[in-house]
Formats: structure tokens, C-alpha cells, sequence
């Protein structure tokens, strides 16, 4: 007997990744657009990955026009951040501690954490932030420091991760808090004059976090439909539904097609750690510059585990790379193969952009799933 | 004898003497090994032969489902089947790390004479290195095995043609992410099993049943994409992969999903691909399937005329893609 019958969560799954289902979503949504055209955005590296692994791209009608935000953690972190990786990774008596996909991220001259640990420097992979709380008490004789990239989603952890650290009275941890926000991104893309974005796909796990009501200004004040959307195709499928019928009605707003996963008012738990650690700050995007407001650093009643203060760690602005398009691709003014050197000299093997690094990056996606 | 390995035993003089004869010879036990001549003297009884090389470092040494000892055979001896060919000696090089517990070689040494047994093969000839703490990780091994060849023609990456039918031996990823998860300590990936295994005998029965193979091929490291590709450029055809076909076990698909990796991209140690013409997948099937190491076997594509060089993939959900070479080694993911 197949085992999904008895298990809801399995049959769930099974059911989003359903052919026909997915065929009557794009019935649904061709009758929604009804020759309209629909740009959207996703800004979220998972559902960049999910649209292309699952062949769904191949499958939207010709009017969709799909297009991959700043919504990978990994391609939106800045230069100037990675330098201060390089730069704290390659101290004496520092272990530097990350998530594997930051160890290809090219900073400036094209250097990156594998550079940094093939020339001697101590960098270790961890699973989570609490890892690195474990690699700080293992090593009592170095000062572990955790590179602390992601959105809403990684925030909470490791703020968790912060307070793991002072309760077991740990003084030699500490984080380098490179975290962005997505809603300030959001408020900078919609605002842009140059920006074409007919409907925003939002992130599913942020949203299970902040719930909907950072999001509520796309419709209220850019009149900009938008939809929370789950990973598996249908789910995806679902929210275009939603957002083209929104356009279709002229009713913009921002809606949740993902209630499986996402409670209306997110997860208020996950905030108030996020919250106690951290406070927002002004943060460096790669490709999109300065934003107000769209990072988060340690409150000063945390001095002793922010990095930036324990070592001194000014970030500054670096020019960007000659010729990366990254900019306009995450600001969805370009696809990625409109870069001139999309493909040429610029390819996961030697990447020169962010975009291309890492597997959620829209280039990256392009390279690998898309014919060529 | 010391409990842990000294400098000494890589001397060349009594103390190699000791290891070579207390640990090797007991486990590696054929009359050609114990002759201890400078080479070892082969009698083929057909030819002609083919021959592969390779080595292996891996963390942690062991792992379920296998270590770098069995490893070290069937990686060689399963290269050398890919030919069409029965793998019959074995050459075998140990650098070992000085301070190594002499309880650790002994049970590399075991497995290795353990998977040459049941995989047919001697191992003739060899020769062992001490280097010093720090120098090389624990123990490197290489391995050379000979084999004669039976198959006319000779399976190739070259040989694959449109129309062919593409089969897979088994479930795909299960090595590589028994590896990760023992490395990474990754204790919620308790069903994965490494799928280390030889497969001479199933080359055997394929060939037998169905005379005319195109291509065989072991997917270890870059996985079943990366194989894919390489064959598909070798041979200048397309190829075309239907996701709903291809066997992964539930736990790998779980895991993978957790850690944002891909199995088709993930190292297989006991599984091949065959590819061969249409009006024999299924006898082809069936012999598969008849080996231990076979029962999950399936049919998963078709070789197409092109473009050249690349595989796409049709989803569950009926959508196409790339399936392109993997670019480094896979990451896990940050969300
Ligand atoms: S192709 Fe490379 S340079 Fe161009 S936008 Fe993408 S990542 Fe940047």
C-alpha cells in the first residue's frame, strides 16, 4: 500500500508536484491572463531554484515573463562584506565559521574564502549557528567568528545562537552580521523608477516569519499585486494564479497562497529573538547599493559577540565589477543572458559576479537549467 | 608489534617485513602476492586486457555500507568492468600516516582482501609508504587492476547512438550522502547506506544477455549528471532523462532536500549505466535485476540526435531542462 495514504504531510507534497494538478493551475492561470502579460518577480533563491529544477519555466505560457530578484543571501552579499571576511578569516587565532555556499563568493579582486583557506586561514563549514557555538567551546585557544548572512529566515537563529553563547559564558564567539531585511529591498525595487515588475512572488520562509503585513505597501502604495508562495510547483503555480486574477480585477493586494506554512501574523516568537539581538541598520546590497534600513547588527547590550566592534570592522564601499550586470539583473531590468558576459567570461567556474556563484543565484540558475 | 604505525615500517627492512607479512599477506592471501617477487607474473587466458587506476582518500575511513578499503577495490576492479572485461589482479599502494593505529590498517586491510574475494580479483602486487604525522591524512590507497576483456565490441562512451536506451543499475546518491552525513556527523541521516559493491558479475550478465552494449559507465564522483554528460559529449548525441523514472532511495531525497543538494549530482560506488539498443533494455533489465546489487534497476532515458552534448531532463511535472555537468563540488545550502 503506498505509504503517502497515511501520512497528510506526505500526501501534501506529493499532491503539489502532481502533473494534472499543475496542468489545472496552468489552465487557470491562462484563462487569468486572458492575453494580458504578467512580469513577475521572485525574491526568494529557493523559489529561483524550484522554478527551474521542476521545469515549470518551460511550461509558463509565452506573455509570463519570469524574472529573479535579489532573494538569494548569498548574491546580494556586498564586496565590501566579503573583504571583511577575507580580511577577519585570514587573522591569527581566528576560526572563521560559515555556510558552505559563502566560501566561492568572490570579493574584490576575485579572492574568495577558498582562496583564503587554500593560503593557510582556519575556515570551518557549519550546519547551523549553534555549530559554531560548539566549534567556540571546542577550541577554548581561538576566537570563533560566525559569518552571519541571511534574510528573516537565518536571523533567529543565529540571534539563538548569540544568546547560546552567553549563557554558556562563552568569550570567544562572536558574529559578523551581514543579515538583510527583505522588505526594505522590496521598498527600494517598487520604488524605482526604472523598475518593471508587474507582480511580486514573496518569499515563503520569510513570510512564515514576518507573516504578511510587511508586505501590505506593494499593494497599498505601488499598487503592485503580491503573493506568498510555497516551493513545490503548484504552489508557485497557485500564486501566479492569484496574482494574475488580482490584475485581472484591478485589485491589487497582497495575499497568502501559502497557508500551509504561513500564519497571517508569522512567527511572533522567531521576531522577539530576532529582536533582542539584533536592530536594524543601514546595509551594503550587492548590486543595489545602500539601503536604508535592510540590515541588522548586534544591539550594543551584545558588543562582546559582534565581530565589527571586537575587530574593528569598518565596511567600505567598493566600485563595482567592470562590466557585471548584477544590478540591473537583481533589480529585474535585465534577464541574466542580456549581461554581456553572461556565459563568456563569466560562468560558475570563474564567476564574476555573486549572481553566478551561488546555486540559488539567478545567473547560476540560467547557466544550469536553461539551454544554452 | 606496536600498537600504532612508525616511520620504521616504511624502512624497507625488517619492520616493513613485519607489516607487509602480519597485516597484507594474512588478509591479501593468493600464491602470486606470496611469491614476494619485484613484480607479479599474470597468465591471461584471453585477451586482451584492460586496465585502470585510481586513488582513495576519504573522511571518515569508514562509513556504513563499506570503507576506503572496499572502496579501493570496487572503485578499480567496477572501472575495469565498464570494458567488458573480467578484473582479475589487483595492484595495491598504501601512504600511510606515521602514528596511524595498527588496529585501523588491519581493518582496511580486511576489507580490502574481504572485497577482492567476493569480487574475484587477486591482488598481486603492492607496496607500502610511512610518511610523516601530518604529511598525507590517515591512509591513502591506489589501486591498478588488469582484466580481460570478453566484450566484442568493446563498451565506450564513444559508442552510444540515438535511439539507444539508457538504464541505471539502482538507486542514485546513496554513497555520497552516507559520506556527507558521516563526515558532517549528521545524526537525523540514519537510513542512508553507502552502495559500495563490485559489479563484475552483473557486467557479466548484461554482456551474455544481450551480446551488443553501447555503453557502460559507473557514475561514482560527479554523479549520475555528470556521467551523463560526459557520454553525451563523447559521443556527440543528446540525451534525454524522465525524472519520475530515476530510482532514489526516500531517505536520500530527504536528506538532499534538507541540505539543498542534488542525488543526481551525488557519487555512487555500486551502481552503472547502461546504455544499449532499444530492442534490448529489457533483457538487459532483467539480468540487472537477477544480481544482488541490480534489483532496483530502470529504464530512465533515451539517447537522442542532439544537440550534441546535452542531457535534458523531463520533470514529474511534465517541464524540461538542463541536467549540465556539475561545477565544483555541491555545497549545502545557507536556506
Ligand atoms: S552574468 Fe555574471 S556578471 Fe553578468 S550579471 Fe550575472 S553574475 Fe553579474
Amino acid at each position: 500500500m503506498d505509504e503517502t495514504q497515511h501520512d497528510p504531510g506526505a500526501r501534501l507534497e506529493a499532491a503539489v508536484q502532481d502533473p494534472e494538478l499543475c496542468a489545472g493551475l496552468l489552465r487557470r492561470l491562462e484563462t487569468a491572463l486572458d492575453d494580458a502579460s504578467l512580469r513577475f518577480m521572485e525574491v526568494c533563491g529557493t523559489h529561483t531554484v524550484s522554478i527551474f529544477q521542476s521545469g515549470l519555466r518551460s511550461l509558463l505560457p509565452g506573455s509570463v515573463t519570469h524574472l529573479s530578484g535579489p532573494g538569494c543571501p548569498v548574491c546580494v552579499t556586498h564586496d565590501a562584506e566579503v573583504a571583511a571576511m577575507l580580511d577577519l578569516a585570514g587573522r591569527d587565532g581566528v576560526i572563521f565559521a560559515t555556510f558552505g555556499d559563502l566560501l566561492r563568493v568572490p570579493g574584490p579582486g576575485g579572492r574568495s574564502l577558498k582562496h583564503a583557506q587554500a593560503a593557510g586561514a582556519r575556515v570551518e563549514i557549519v550546519y547551523s549557528p549553534l555549530d559554531a557555538v560548539r566549534l567556540a567551546a571546542k577550541n577554548p585557544g581561538a576566537t570563533v567568528v560566525f559569518a552571519g548572512v541571511g534574510f528573516e529566515t537565518t536571523a533567529p537563529t543565529v540571534a539563538a545562537s548569540v544568546l547560546a553563547a552567553r549563557a554558556q559564558g562563552l568569550k570567544n564567539f562572536s558574529v559578523l552580521s551581514m543579515h538583510k531585511l527583505v522588505p526594505p529591498a522590496l521598498r527600494a525595487l517598487a520604488a524605482d523608477p526604472e523598475c518593471r515588475v508587474e507582480a511580486f512572488l514573496l518569499p515563503g520562509h520569510v513570510a512564515t516569519v514576518l507573516g504578511l503585513a510587511p508586505f501590505r505597501f506593494l499593494a497599498s502604495e505601488h499598487k503592485v499585486p503580491a503573493a506568498v508562495g510555497g516551493f513545490a510547483p503548484a504552489d508557485i503555480l497557485l500564486a501566479l494564479c492569484e496574482m494574475a486574477e488580482m490584475r485581472r480585477d484591478g485589485a491589487p493586494a497582497v495575499v497568502n497562497a501559502y497557508p500551509r506554512a504561513v500564519a497571517a501574523g508569522g512567527n511572533a516568537r522567531a521576531r522577539a529573538l530576532m529582536d533582542e539581538v539584533f536592530a536594524p541598520g543601514d546595509a551594503l546590497w550587492r548590486g543595489l547599493g545602500r539601503i536604508p534600513e535592510s540590515g541588522l547588527g548586534l544591539r550594543p547590550e551584545f558588543a562582546d559577540f559582534d565581530a565589527t566592534a571586537r575587530f574593528g570592522i569598518a565596511l567600505a564601499e567598493t566600485p563595482p565589477l567592470p562590466g557585471c550586470r548584477c544590478g540591473a539583473v537583481l533589480r529585474g531590468r535585465i534577464t541574466p543572458r542580456e549581461c554581456p558576459l553572461f556565459g563568456k567570461a563569466c560562468t560558475p567556474a570563474s564567476p564574476v559576479g555573486p549572481c553566478m556563484v551561488s546555486t540559488e543565484g539567478s545567473c547560476a540558475a540560467y547557466f544550469k537549467y536553461a539551454a544554452h | 608489534m606496536d600498537d600504532c604505525l612508525l616511520l620504521d615500517a616504511g624502512s624497507g627492512g625488517r619492520a616493513s617485513q613485519r607489516l607487509v607479512s602480519q597485516c597484507f599477506l594474512r588478509h591479501f592471501a593468493n600464491p602470486l602476492l606470496e611469491r614476494l617477487d619485484d613484480a607479479a607474473e599474470l597468465a591471461p587466458e584471453r585477451g586482451p586486457l584492460a586496465m585502470s587506476t585510481d586513488s582513495y582518500t576519504v573522511t571518515p575511513l569508514f562509513f556504513p555500507g563499506g570503507s576506503i578499503g572496499t572502496l579501493a577495490v570496487h572503485g578499480t576492479v567496477n572501472d575495469v568492468a565498464m570494458l567488458g572485461a573480467r578484473p582479475r589482479w589487483l595492484t595495491c599502494a598504501f601512504i600511510l600516516e606515521e602514528g596511524l593505529p595498527l588496529e585501523t590498517l588491519e581493518r582496511v586491510a580486511k576489507d580490502m582482501g574481504d572485497a577482492a574475494k567476493s569480487a574475484g580479483v587477486a591482488i598481486v602486487t603492492g607496496d607500502t609508504k610511512v610518511v610523516p604525522r601530518g604529511a598525507c591524512d590517515k591512509i591513502f590507497i591506489n589501486t591498478s587492476g588488469v582484466g580481460e576483456i570478453y566484450a566484442h565490441p568493446v563498451p565506450s562512451g564513444h559508442a552510444a547512438r540515438p535511439g539507444d536506451a539508457v538504464l541505471v543499475s539502482g538507486s542514485l546518491g546513496d554513497h555520497g550522502l552516507t559520506i556527507m552525513a558521516s563526515r558532517e556527523d549528521l545524526s537525523f541521516l540514519t537510513d542512508v547506506r553507502s552502495d559500495s559493491a563490485p559489479l563484475a558479475d552483473m557486467v557479466h550478465a548484461i554482456i551474455t544477455a544481450c551480446g551488443e552494449v553501447h555503453t557502460l559507465r559507473d557514475p561514482t564522483r560527479g554523479g549520475l549528471a555528470t556521467t551523463l554528460n560526459e557520454i553525451a559529449e563523447q559521443s556527440g548525441v543528446g540525451i534525454q532523462v524522465d525524472e519520475a523514472k530515476l530510482p532514489v532511495h526516500e531517505a536520500v531525497r530527504d536528506g538532499c532536500s534538507f541540505l539543498g543538494l542534488d542525488p543526481l549530482y551525488l557519487a555512487n560506488e555500486g551502481k552503472l549505466i547502461c546504455i544499449l539498443p532499444e530492442d534490448k533494455a529489457d533483457a538487459a533489465l532483467d539480468a540487472m535485476r537477477a544480481s544482488p546489487y541490480g534489483r532496483e534497476a530502470a529504464r530512465i532515458g533515451t539517447v537522442t540526435e542532439g544537440p550534441a552534448g546535452q542531457v535534458s531532463l523531463r520533470t514529474r511535472i511534465g517541464g524540461s531542462r538542463l541536467l549540465s555537468m556539475l561545477e565544483g563540488a555541491q555545497l549545502p545550502r545557507i536556506c
